[in-house]
């Protein structure tokens, strides 16, 4: 399986994720990007600062993409990078992209992936407003009972 | 054989923003626990308390529970819930 996994404070880029893990077996390549919005319960949001505890968040993708490969074994290629440091309104801040024969399993493939990332990556994300900031945890399952 | 070590905590997120530095030195009665490092934590800097219930310990990379034992030069990481993505 091919496989990428980067913590970056640069521009993520979709497209050389998509490159990495093309294959020539794979007629599917399903590709999820996380945008930073401008707003959280009806606050305008100015930009948003992301932190990392680099090397165990890379650990975790990996254990990402060795689960993904286990479910599907059919998947080609599991291609996952998360940006740190500021990111802007627009701009990515995580993307990830799934190769396989199929689009059932690149589509199942990668939602599994985001909705794993969130639940599990040591990644913190701090939502800048015009009057101060706060620490936004993600909703959903109980971190203390995942990862 | 027991004693006293010395253990470096990192700090992430408003755990860090809370502590004013991104990393801690403990000094922990052996055998210590995951446990252990939190209650410790919490004592020498009470404006962590408030995260510790809900924060998470890695120990080596790797998400532990409370009760896992310590060793010397393991690397302890306190993990605020997350938000990725």
């Amino acid at each position: 399986m091919h496989t990428l996994y980067q913590i970056t404070d640069t521009p993520l880029d979709p497209e050389r994720l998509r490159a990495a893990i093309a294959d020539p077996r794979s007629g599917a390549v399903a590709t999820f990007i996380g945008v930073a919005r401008n707003s959280f319960g009806g606050k305008e949001v100015l930009h948003l600062e992301y932190e990392a505890y680099a090397p165990m968040a890379e650990l975790q993708l990996r254990e990402i993409g060795t689960e993904i490969a286990k479910r599907w074994p059919a998947v080609t290629g599991v291609a996952i990078a998360h940006r740190v440091g500021r990111v802007e309104i627009g701009e990515a801040s995580v993307a990830l992209a799934v190769s396989a024969p199929h689009r059932g399993e690149a589509l199942a493939a990668c939602a599994h992936g985001i909705e794993r990332l969130k639940a599990t990556l040591p990644v913190w994300k701090k939502e800048v407003f015009a009057d101060g900031s706060v620490w936004r945890e993600n909703a959903g399952e109980d971190f203390r009972q995942r990862g | 054989m027991s004693g006293v070590a010395q253990h470096l905590v990192r700090l992430f997120g408003p755990a860090r923003e809370a502590a004013g530095a991104d990393s801690i030195a403990l000094e922990l009665r052996e055998p210590a626990t995951a446990a252990d490092a939190l209650a410790a934590l919490a004592a020498a800097h009470p404006g962590l308390e408030p995260l510790l219930p809900r924060a998470r310990v890695a120990v080596n990379f790797v998400y532990v529970d409370a009760n896992t034992a310590l060793a010397p030069g393991d690397e302890i990481a306190i993990l605020p819930p997350v938000g990725g993505g």
